[in-house]
């Protein structure tokens, strides 16, 4: 297991170079200009001299290679004189970007906290929902239990963010006025006012999120179990006169596991990424929000930034998910 | 929250008797919602409207704009004429005098040298300065003494006030950006998200696209303003969520920009929490007409361009009788409401350049269909299609992706299908469009497409600029990258040559009189351009707020410092 | 593994029915769908309004705009006037079309890749460095980059109808198929260690045998899972795409895009939003119960039950 780790995180750092190249292209290639956002007002001359500033018209492997240096030498040295106060990385260019001209990583820093707290929490709780859920649906299958779930989840997964969001501004933040409908970013929690006032400006985001996960979630646990459930090892457990815990829990479940697994190690990522349309309404303005932003200007060093950090953890949380693969199943090998 | 303003609010009442007397900071705080986050405090830098209008609030320019479009000074003693000595008489230069005793917010004395440095940080050719074309006239721009700015024109300007006129070029702390000229500009994050200025309120906070936090600023020139002791702007969400953050669940005191539909302005105003707000600028939604040919049959660099006319547009009739179909009230009981007016000029305002045409306010559909039946378009295949010499009257329609222009353009359509036109629609993403990728076809100046609809303004009362985007070698063309601003490929000798006419005049009622003129040759006349609403800026504010005035020629908001809490 | 079981007078397609029959939510499913079908296909036939029609005569018009349900029309109409139920309709075709062949292409090709990577050792490590290369992929430039290259062209041979469709269902496709892929190499990776596999292949099963025989249909239980929530997702992504100008033109229904629409006059017009989110949830909730029948009536196991 360990060589198999080590052989996979060395592959890794050619996959993710080849990633970050497809990305880089990729967004460089599509239409749009880091103009798009200025008015019309603006002479076309102006606008080619911003251009130029901003260095949008070097060639292409020119700002791949520059973009490439920033990251991988430029940002850690920084990030090392900022952690001991040394000055190894005083005059280098940081990873500036485009639309505020401020370095991507400071914002990253910025924006880190919020969507940890509101898709994290909401990835969590739908987790934590799911799992019973889908287990309690296959254990009774059909039962009113079973049909309940099937019916919200299935509700929950097709109505989508931006339709629940809104609905839940409407009925909570407008007409009960129990929630704000804003999530106010500059508020720090340092007593219990404060933490319940976190609380309850969370609250309508992360219930829209956690539904949308839960839903998923609870569909693939609940098929799992089932196909399990008819196994003849569970008749054998049974057999043995274990009791129905046991054989839910430690073999059922277990053996179940893998989909699910795969599908929360698929989603882990996304909650560095953000949730773009729920951060959007309730203007949680987390990395969702900001990825989108910067696509939509062009950005191109904030939107290379992002999606290679996003693709690092799709990568780091693939070998995860193959690892605990090996843990639920020890007969999966891969060496 | 709310508690807590609640209790400020009381604390203030104590205090502070009406807002006339109000104190400096008694008021609490005032909370702004703008759909589109602030990037970045510095509008040398960028030009998006939220930037500068958030700026607007920290540095200020030499004078403005009141809401009826006449120029104000704010840190000049008074505006410079011909008349007072500050214009020269052979009109190349323009001398300004700063307040004495007018000082930054950390304290020290803003001087003309400050004047002088802020026009050479815009005039680095390496700084990419988004204002620069304010600043091409400009020769040199020299302190005369600590209250003295002296402006020297390359050579006689008509216009001189350009440069520090207006929210978009306010005058920059030379000892905090000395070390930001040229190449270096983008690199000064600090001195970019939290300028020094001589506005009521200075940056305490900011976090890039999302938050704005100020307070009141303690050496304004005004001791007993702003009435406010701190300011927050959030960023982000949508125009719909934030006029619902103002006019229905109170979080916050003052939305910007939230043009929504007439029916859910209707409902938020009778919820009684708030009001909306408008003015009106310059800005027209428009058609514009592409005046050659954007067959897909034609090769790449050839579609599009002069060669080749277009077929169906280059007559004058089909253009008038598009115009005559169109029911602009209704486009904007549809789409606006209170937030735009029917209109036939590419120049509405100011109202000495607005043109008296109002020949397309009543639709006319007989008249269209008429004016096509003599033109020698008629259906003669019985399709419900018109055609003349074998070619079909049919149209694409291209606009950004936008539920009013998505509204506008299915209204347009029946209209259009009603006098035997068929209408293609296509809707494009407003990056793509707007962005002027030379290698995209869906942008707006290469315009692949027979008429597009899309908003534009100029800034400023003088529409010279503006009306100079239309002369013949302003059209985009594969020569230029596809750059230039006359997008219909329109090009007529005579109004070119009315446009140097319109450069050399320096009377104004001649100025106002060829300016009508040239509006007439793009509208009326021809109907090159198409113009259907006046919009306003819609914004939606608070009834516990009092003192808003919005501004449509200057930054929208010009008055912060008079804002007060209504009890 | 049926061969252990007695051989049975009836074929194997129609037990496979039998069983489907008596699976009660299946078969309310089927009839759900069918319904829906109908509504969609046969409905435009009944009902003869012009989705996209708009009353030229301005005054006229604004009188028929925000209608509430009536027997004109019978719910109501939109902020122009337009007839809902005719857009429902209309919208209910493309939709459904949209939603089930993306769903397919992304399931087709998230199977394929799976259970190659899952079976084929020397295969797992490109083919799943492939599937993290899409995951990573920022949606938005990849979608503009598909339009910029092949809306033009593929309109140009198969007509904008065809064109379009083809390319927002193989966008669809190909940028979801990701999830179901790492889902399917899991459980082939844990089921190619299972007893009766190891069985199969000591009697020297050929791997395409083995694979359609063996792997595939103990797969079925969560690719199911993944097509049901592959359909809403498709027809929500639908919607999505015409943001980007990658959709059908702007004047053409969908029920992503009625509810899109519909959600900025929530509280005015709550029923603008409900038609379209009831038709997309019940579309999903039947083919999600005709697929719980499905499973139920494939797998031998509860067959005989």
């Amino acid at each position: 297991m360990f060589t198999f780790i080590v052989r996979r995180l060395l592959l890794a750092i050619p996959t993710l170079l080849l990633i970050s190249l497809v990305i880089f292209l990729l967004v460089d290639f599509a239409p749009g200009s880091p103009m798009s956002e200025i008015p019309l007002t603006v002479p076309p001359d102006v606008r080619q001299k911003i251009i130029e500033s901003l260095g949008a018209n070097e060639p292409v492997w020119w700002r791949y290679l520059l973009w490439l240096r920033q990251f991988f030498w430029v940002e850690p040295l920084h990030l090392w004189d900022h952690l001991f106060g040394t000055a190894f990385a005083e005059g280098q260019q940081r990873i500036v970007s485009w639309q505020s001209r401020s370095p991507v990583f400071d914002v990253i820093a910025q924006r880190v906290p919020q969507t940890l707290t509101v898709v994290g929490t909401a990835y969590l709780f739908g987790v934590l929902i799911a799992l019973p859920i889908g287990i309690w649906s296959a254990y009774r299958q059909y039962s009113w239990f079973d049909q309940l779930g099937t019916f919200i989840s299935m509700v929950g997964y097709s109505v989508p963010t931006f339709f629940t969001g809104v609905l839940l501004i409407v009925i909570f933040a407008v007409n009960l006025h129990w929630f704000p409908s804003t999530y106010d970013t500059t508020l720090k929690v340092t007593d219990w006012a404060s933490f319940w006032q976190q609380v309850r400006q969370m609250a309508l985001p992360v219930t829209v999120l956690a539904l949308f996960n839960a839903a998923e979630i609870s569909r693939y646990t609940r098929s799992a179990m089932l196909e399990n459930l008819g196994q003849d090892y569970v008749r054998t457990a049974r057999a043995k006169g274990m009791s129905e815990r046991t054989v839910l829990l430690k073999h059922v479940l277990r053996n179940s596991l893998i989909p699910v697994v795969t599908v929360i190690a698929l989603g882990l990522p996304t909650v560095f990424g953000g949730a773009i349309i729920t951060e959007q309404v309730f203007k949680v303005n987390g990395i969702g929000a900001a990825l989108i932003g910067a696509i939509h200007a062009n950005d191109l060093p904030m939107v290379q930034t992002l999606t290679f950090i996003f693709a690092v953890l799709i990568v780091l949380f693939n070998l995860i998910a193959d690892i605990l693969y090996g843990v639920l199943d020890p007969r999966i090998r891969y060496d | 929250m709310k508690l807590k303003t609640a209790l400020l609010g009381a604390v203030a009442a104590l205090v502070a008797a009406p807002a006339a007397w109000a104190e400096r900071g008694t008021d609490g705080e005032v909370k702004l919602t703008f759909p589109q986050a602030v990037s970045i405090l510095n509008p040398y830098l960028t030009d998006g409207t939220k930037d500068v209008l958030a700026a607007g609030f920290v540095i200020e320019p030499l004078a403005g704009y009141d809401t009826e479009g006449n120029r104000v000074a704010r840190l000049v003693t008074e505006l410079p004429t011909v008349e007072n000595g500050g214009i020269s008489a052979d009109l190349t230069s323009i001398t300004w005098k700063l307040i004495p005793g007018l000082m930054w917010s950390d304290g020290s004395p803003v001087t003309a040298a400050d004047v002088a440095f802020t026009a050479q940080y815009c005039m680095d050719p390496a700084g990419g300065c988004a204002q620069s074309a304010k600043f091409a006239n400009i020769d040199k721009v020299e302190a005369v003494d600590d209250q003295t700015v002296k402006i020297t024109f390359k050579g006689p300007q008509s216009n001189p006030f350009q440069a520090f006129v207006g929210g978009q070029t306010p005058i920059l702390q030379k000892a905090q950006f000395e070390a930001c000229l040229g190449a270096a500009a983008p690199t000064c994050t600090a001195q970019n998200s939290g300028p020094i200025g001589t506005g009521p309120f200075r940056v305490t906070g900011f976090t890039v696209n999302d938050t704005v936090q100020m307070e009141a600023n303690p050496n304004y020139r005004d001791p007993a303003k702003p009435a406010f002791a701190t300011l927050v702007i959030k960023g982000g969400g949508d125009a719909i969520g934030s006029a619902r953050a103002v006019m229905e669940t109170g979080e916050f005191d003052y939305a910007w920009n939230t043009q929504i539909p007439p029916d859910a302005q209707a409902q938020m105003t009778a919820a009684g929490k708030g009001q909306f707000v408008v003015a009106f600028g310059t800005l027209v939604e428009r058609i514009e007409t592409n005046l050659t040919d954007p067959s897909a049959d034609l090769a790449e660099g050839e579609r599009s361009t002069a060669k080749h006319p277009h077929p169906i547009l280059s007559d004058v009739n089909v253009r008038l009788a598009l115009s005559k179909a169109i029911d602009r009230n209704t486009l904007v009981e549809v789409g606006y409401g209170a937030g735009g007016k029917p209109t036939c000029n590419l120049v509405p305002a100011p109202a000495m350049f607005a043109s008296d045409n109002t020949d397309c306010l009543t639709q006319d559909l007989e008249g269209a269909k008429k004016l096509l039946e003599d033109a020698g378009w008629v259906d003669s295949d019985g399709d419900g299609i018109r055609e003349k010499d074998g070619k079909k009257l049919s149209l694409l329609y291209q606009t950004t992706v936008n539920p009013i222009r998505q509204d506008f353009q299915a209204l347009i359509k029946s209209w259009w299908n009603e006098i035997g036109i068929e209408v293609e629609l296509k809707s494009i993403d407003p990056g793509v469009f707007f962005g002027g990728d030379a290698g995209s076809p869906d942008t707006f100046q290469k315009f692949y497409a027979d008429v597009e609809m899309y908003a534009n303004n100029f800034s400023g009362t003088d529409p010279e600029a503006y009306l100079a985007e239309h002369a013949c070698d302003q059209a985009p063309s594969p020569e230029n990258q596809w750059q230039g601003p006359n997008i219909n490929r329109f090009c007529d000798p005579a109004y070119d040559a009315a446009l140097k006419e319109l450069t050399a005049a320096t009377d104004p009622a001649k100025r106002a009189e060829i300016a009508i003129k040239l509006n007439d040759m793009l509208t009326k006349d021809s109907k090159v351009i198409i113009p259907l609403v006046h919009r306003g800026t819609l914004s939606a504010h608070s009834n516990a707020l009092g003192g808003v005035a919005i501004n449509a020629w200057d930054n929208e908001i010009t008055n912060i410092e008079d804002w007060y809490r209504v009890k | 593994m049926t061969d252990s079981a007695i051989p049975k007078p009836v074929s194997q397609s129609r037990a496979v029915w039998q069983q489907f029959r008596s699976h009660r939510g299946a078969m309310a499913g089927l009839v759900i769908l069918g319904l829906l079908l109908a509504f969609v296909l046969v409905g435009p036939l009944i009902w003869r309004v012009d989705p996209a029609y708009i009353n030229p005569d301005a005054a006229a018009m604004i009188k028929a705009r925000n209608k509430p349900p009536s027997w004109a029309s019978p719910l109501g109409t939109d902020q122009l006037g337009r007839d809902m139920l005719a857009r429902m309709m209309a919208g209910g075709k493309v939709s459904m079309a949209v939603g089930m062949v993306a769903m397919a292409i992304s399931i087709l090709l998230g199977t394929f890749v799976g259970v190659l990577a899952g079976y084929f050792r020397r295969l797992d490590g490109p083919l799943m460095r492939l599937t993290d290369l899409f995951l990573a992929l920022p949606l938005l430039p990849l979608l503009l980059v598909m339009v910029m290259l092949f809306r033009d062209t593929l309109a140009g041979i198969l007509g904008p109808e065809l064109g379009t469709f083809l390319l927002i269902v193989f966008a669809i496709g190909v940028t979801s198929w990701m999830q179901s892929a790492r889902i399917v190499r899991g459980e082939v990776l844990a089921l190619k260690e299972r007893e009766f596999v190891l069985a199969a292949r000591s009697i020297g099963t050929p791997p395409s045998r083995m694979i359609l025989r063996h792997i595939l249909p103990n797969v079925m239980s969560p690719i199911m899972v993944a097509a049901t929530l592959g359909i809403a997702s498709a027809i929500i992504t639908e919607s999505a795409l015409s943001f980007l100008g990658l959709g059908f033109p702007p004047d053409f229904p969908t029920w992503g895009r009625l509810l899109f629409d519909g959600v900025d006059y929530l509280t005015q017009y709550p029923e603008r939003v409900i038609w379209p989110g009831l038709a997309i949830s019940l579309t999903v909730l039947s083919v999600n119960y005709i697929g719980d029948g499905l499973r139920d009536a494939l797998d031998p196991r509860i067959r005989g039950r």
